[in-house]
């Protein structure tokens, strides 16, 4: 019955592609939200028959049919389900599920509602594929196919110039980690000679076998790790491959919630969660992987404190977000860095969805600094909009606090500059919470910053698009309590859930538990740090953000410009490439050497046609003079 | 002599085939002028009834006539592609007679004999046999490329073929008489144990076979004895150029592979080095100049030269594997060569007229299902994957490399290329030009329809599924 989870969606997916057109935007509705309703139905229903099976029965594996043989080469279509791919399964089909529901409330309006649903179904297909894939190849094929989802939606709005470029942005970022990506299961191919999960784990415990000169086998296993992160920064937007997510922005809000912040984004921390027996094997790339996800964390925090469009703020905290899911990788703690994968599944679903209804009711308005007050109009986007606020800044005992603080404990605890990045982790959460209360005084508390002209009848949102945020906001709360951890009297459900499939490397140097709840505390502290201090200049002082501004004019400036990181990429990538693609490839290359060697041979060819015609004359005589001619040279060839 | 081994079944194709061609020629004073085309519809039976008679022949390999006759799998699959031929050019025919107002049943019994003439020649064990096939198959078409007998070039076209080919008939006979006094046989197996015997005057069966050669190189049309071929086809009436452009070249090529590789391979270092040179000047000289002929006949004729070549590479590997590539590729090409001369023949209308490249300007947009179906014959004739002419080509150049005829192999691949430039160029003008004809009075009546399907079927079939006919090929080629 696996099958089935990924076929639903497709099949709504090829129905709303090919017939939408004719349908009803009910039926329509239907065909899409009921073919991932019933995905969900059945994933939950595969997931109960997983945990009912003993712990050797697993992982369960199902082989449909042979997709690539070629000599030795073998690559099967088959899916595994495991706790690992289990969770993900959950996710994708319930987040995905709500935010189809939103979608057709938000959507209703909106030209090609048929196209957003095939893609949207589309999207939960491949994002099912990539998850449920036995083989690095077959997921190679679902990361392709949502890279290719992600795509048509940013550019959903393809005939706004800035929404076309952002999908052309996204899409050309991403083929570098792609590259990533297919090197990697080149080497794994080459390495291990084959490319199924299982085969490949099985393989490491004999590391004389495929140590390869002059690498040695850790040498292998850092750069197969390597060029998988490489694979992963791309599609899980970290530095320095970060730059695509932000724009993204453009596409449809439900579309920015479900694949640029639940569910495809977080396919990196997947595949390395999945590939955790190869990391285990080579520390060095463990480190890049922390170091990596630290600094994106703190880097794109940074930016976000100073952003004033409420969907990039949102984004830029995504950005952040997916750094503290490596980080956790990076320290070895794979299981932490699902927990907070599922945790931001839902409060950041919830945040998007939440802005979605804001930017709806406001009527296109994206600018926090034109908003203000809106929790009187909206009471209920506020209150859920607060949730997720609580949630994601780290308060207990909403989710995020459980979650983020899981992924702390493990930079802790993780031999290499671990202390160090505890630190930056904390300074970012500090951070986290100072941008999201930013964001949520200024856009619901304070009086109107907007007048009746500019907006009309601001109001609050439809039922449609109500409930999934109350449920996501439900899902914010309680969703930390899976992984509470032991020194809090819980015993971390989630950690031992995962334990089997995410072969945890154990940490040696575990810290005492009163070590562990002082970090507890100054995490805490740090969040409510930074709520104080947004509290002090946009409700106590407002004249204070102007003020600083105005006196660290440069530091602001350089964080507003977004460390002008788009335009070194500018300057270094595509100012070079295009002026080399112009001037010398197409100019000179294109039209100058090959044409004039194509259209050269043409003319020579041409020339001689016209001159060889000429044995043509027309005259019988001249022919059989030619006969003769012909006749004479062979019979003197065979005379010779 | 022993009469007693008369053999009906071995000669039941080319029997049938003269039967009903005299039967038409009998009944056409008698049958109404409104009734003429239903002769036609007899002829078409007529070749179909010889296809299924090949059933029996098969039954009956070996020698027969005192060893004049030979049936074996090369001559069945030869006669199969003889009267697909026959019965492709007989559905083209019968509206173009009419169109023409030529409506004279003696076409189809003249096509008929030329026919018979062709299976005689790929089921002859003897020279003089090969020359009865020969003359029968090329009195025949004479007459049928003078067939428009009111007009100039039709009337040129016949005479320049006949003179031309009368002068090529001296050579064949003038080799048979040397081989004879060399040999003292005309029987290819009694030459061929003849030549191995070490009394024998090499010089004189090398001139023989010089001249042999000579001859047969003018009836498939090879540089430098193609000079006759774009005169004669471009006024020989359309339908009859098609047949001559694969059916004569089919037979010669029967005939070649047959004598040479029977008779003469112990003086294979002499023919084997020609065959070498005639294929790569055949190729180069055919795509060339084909290159600057705006007469889509006279383009085809230059074509048909080039791909006279790409079969002299396989002869010119001298394997079995060159014969096996060979015939696929006389498959093919007569297939896709037809399917594209039944197209000329639509578009050209009343008194093939409009016979430029130029002519077809806009077709893709005016008669679309038209314009694809040619488009597929020319992207064949080319070479593009998928289709007849890309697995013919392939399996050909194969022959060639596992013979090590390297150069020989880039030397038709250059030229392939090179012919793009033609055959595309009919799709240009069809797709990317300004139509300036409405092709409203393009008629398309049920047998050329018939004729387009099965042409255009085939091509496909072979190019998509080509294995199944490569084995019957690789079978057909084992001696």
């Amino acid at each position: 019955m696996l099958w089935l989870i990924p076929i639903l969606p497709l099949l709504g997916a090829a129905l709303n592609g090919v017939f939408g057109k004719r349908l009803s935007k009910t039926l329509i509705t239907s065909i899409a939200v009921g073919s991932v309703a019933l995905s969900f139905l059945v994933a939950v229903r595969e997931f109960l028959t997983m945990l009912s099976l003993p712990e050797s029965q697993l992982p369960i594996l199902t082989d449909y049919f042979t997709w690539i043989q070629a000599g030795r080469f073998q690559a099967q279509f088959g899916f595994m389900l495991d706790h690992l791919s289990g969770l993900m399964i959950l996710i994708v089909t319930g987040v995905g599920f709500l935010i189809h529901v939103y979608s057709a409330g938000y959507m209703a309006r909106e030209e090609g509602f048929y196209r957003y649903f095939a893609y949207l179904n589309l999207f939960v297909f491949f994002m099912l594929t990539l998850v449920l894939a036995d083989n690095y190849l077959l997921m190679f094929v679902g990361w392709e196919g949502v890279g290719l989802c992600s795509y048509l939606l940013i550019g959903f709005w393809f005939t706004r110039k800035s929404a076309a470029d952002a999908g052309k942005k996204a899409f050309i970022v991403n083929r570098v980690g792609d590259f990533g990506f297919i090197l990697a299961i080149m080497l794994i191919y080459w390495t291990f000679e084959r490319i199924d999960f299982q085969g490949v784990f099985s393989r490491l415990g004999e590391a004389s076998d495929f140590a390869v000169e002059p690498l040695g086998s850790v040498g292998v296993l850092t750069a197969i790790g390597l060029l998988l992160f490489l694979g992963a920064a791309g599609k899980s937007a970290q530095f320095p491959l970060y730059v695509w997510l932000p724009d993204a922005m453009e596409g449809p809000t439900p579309v920015s919630a479900l694949i640029h912040a639940a569910t495809m984004v977080t396919a990196g921390v997947y595949m390395v969660a999945r590939s955790a027996a190869i990391y285990n094997h080579a520390p060095g790339a463990l480190l890049v992987v922390a170091v990596v996800g630290a600094f994106t964390a703190i880097f794109a925090a940074s930016i976000g404190l100073v952003q004033t469009d409420i969907k990039r703020v949102l984004a830029y905290s995504t950005v952040s977000q997916l750094g503290y899911m490596f980080l956790a990788c990076g320290a070895g703690a794979y299981a932490a860095a699902m927990f907070h994968l599922m945790t931001h599944a839902f409060f950041k679903a919830l945040l998007f969805l939440a802005a979605g209804s804001v930017i709806h009711g406001m009527g296109g308005i994206q600018d926090i600094r034109k908003m203000g007050g809106l929790r009187r109009v909206m009471p209920w986007t506020h209150k859920t909009f607060l949730v997720g606020t609580l949630a994601i800044a780290g308060i207990p005992p909403l989710a995020g606090f459980f979650s983020k603080d899981a992924a702390l404990w493990a930079a802790w605890n993780d031999a290499n500059y671990g202390k160090l990045l505890w630190l930056v982790g904390v300074i970012a959460a500090s951070f986290t919470s100072f941008y999201m209360f930013r964001l949520l005084i200024l856009t619901f508390y304070g009086s109107p910053c907007y007048t009746e002209q500019d907006v009309h009848h601001v109001h609050e949102s439809p039922n449609s698009i109500l409930i999934p945020l109350i449920v996501l906001a439900a899902c914010s709360i309680v969703a930390g309590f899976a992984g509470v951890p032991p020194v809090l009297g819980g015993d971390n459900h989630i950690q031992q859930f995962l334990t089997p499939a995410a072969h945890e490397a154990k940490s040696e140097s575990l810290g005492t538990t009163a070590v562990e709840l002082t970090l507890m505390a100054i995490s805490t502290g740090a969040a409510l740090a930074g709520a104080g201090l947004a509290y002090l200049f946009y409700v106590v002082r407002p004249a204070l953000p102007e003020r600083l501004s105005v006196q660290a004019h440069s530091m602001y400036s350089i964080m507003l410009n977004k460390y002008y990181v788009d335009e070194i990429y500018d300057s270094v990538v595509v100012w070079p490439v295009v002026r080399m693609s112009g001037e010398f490839l197409w100019k000179f290359v294109d039209a100058f050497m090959i044409d004039g060697a194509v259209n050269g041979i043409g003319r020579l060819v041409r020339g001689s046609g016209a001159g060889l015609r000429h044995m043509q004359s027309g005259y019988v005589r001249t022919y059989a003079g030619w006969i003769l001619l012909g006749g004479v040279l062979v019979i003197a060839w065979f005379l010779k | 002599m022993n009469l007693a081994t008369i053999n009906i079944a071995a000669i039941l194709p080319t029997l049938v085939l003269s039967v009903v061609g005299i039967v038409v020629m009998v009944a056409e004073p008698f049958v109404g002028e409104q009734k003429k085309s239903n002769l036609g519809w007899l002829a078409f039976a007529g070749t179909l009834a010889a296809m299924l008679s090949l059933v029996p022949m098969a039954n009956n390999r070996g020698q027969w006539y005192s060893n004049l006759w030979i049936v074996d799998d090369y001559d069945v699959f030869l006669d199969f592609i003889f009267l697909l031929i026959a019965a492709i050019t007989i559905l083209t025919s019968m509206d173009f007679l009419r169109r023409e107002e030529l409506n004279h049943p003696e076409f189809y019994s003249l096509l008929l004999f030329a026919t018979a003439g062709m299976l005689m020649m790929a089921a002859s064990n003897e020279l003089v046999m090969v020359f009865l096939g020969l003359e029968i198959l090329s009195i025949a078409t004479y007459v049928m490329a003078g067939f428009r007998r009111a007009d100039l070039k039709s009337n040129e076209s016949a005479l320049k073929y006949f003179l031309l080919g009368s002068f090529s008939s001296a050579f064949f006979l003038y080799g048979i008489a040397l081989i004879f006094g060399a040999t003292g046989s005309t029987n290819l197996l009694a030459i061929a144990d003849a030549l191995r015997s070490s009394k024998i005057q090499i010089s004189l069966v090398s001139l023989s076979a010089a001249l042999i050669l000579i001859a047969l190189c003018f009836k498939v049309a090879v540089a430098p004895f193609h000079v006759w071929t774009p005169d004669v086809y471009e006024g020989a009436p359309t339908p009859v150029t098609g047949f001559m452009s694969v059916g004569p070249k089919a037979a010669g090529f029967a005939v070649l592979f047959r004598v040479f590789l029977t008779a003469f391979p112990s003086i294979e270092d002499r023919w084997g080095s020609a065959i070498w040179m005639v294929a790569a000047l055949t190729m180069i000289l055919g795509n060339v100049i084909a290159v600057v002929q705006p007469n889509i006949k006279r383009m085809l004729a230059y074509s048909s030269i080039a791909h006279a070549g790409y079969v002299a590479v396989a002869f010119a590997a001298t394997s079995d594997r060159g014969v096996s590539a060979a015939l696929f590729y006389l498959l093919a090409y007569s297939l896709m060569n037809l399917g594209a001369f039944a197209m000329v023949t639509i578009i050209s209308r009343k008194e093939d007229k409009l016979v430029n490249v130029t002519d077809y300007a806009g077709l893709g947009s005016k008669r679309p299902g038209l314009a694809a179906v040619l488009s597929l014959f020319m992207l064949s004739l080319a070479g593009v994957p998928g289709t007849a002419g890309f697995a013919g080509k392939f399996f050909i150049f194969r022959a060639a490399l596992e013979s090590r005829l390297v150069w020989l192999a880039i030397i038709g691949v250059v030229t392939t290329v090179i012919s793009f430039y033609y055959y595309l160029s009919v799709i240009v003008q069809m797709y990317m030009r300004e139509p300036h004809d409405e092709f409203s009075d393009v008629r398309l009546c049920g047998s050329l329809k018939f004729a387009l399907v099965i042409s255009a079927a085939g091509t496909l079939y072979l190019g998509l599924l080509p294995t199944r006919v490569l084995d019957w090929t690789t079978t057909a080629a084992l001696r």
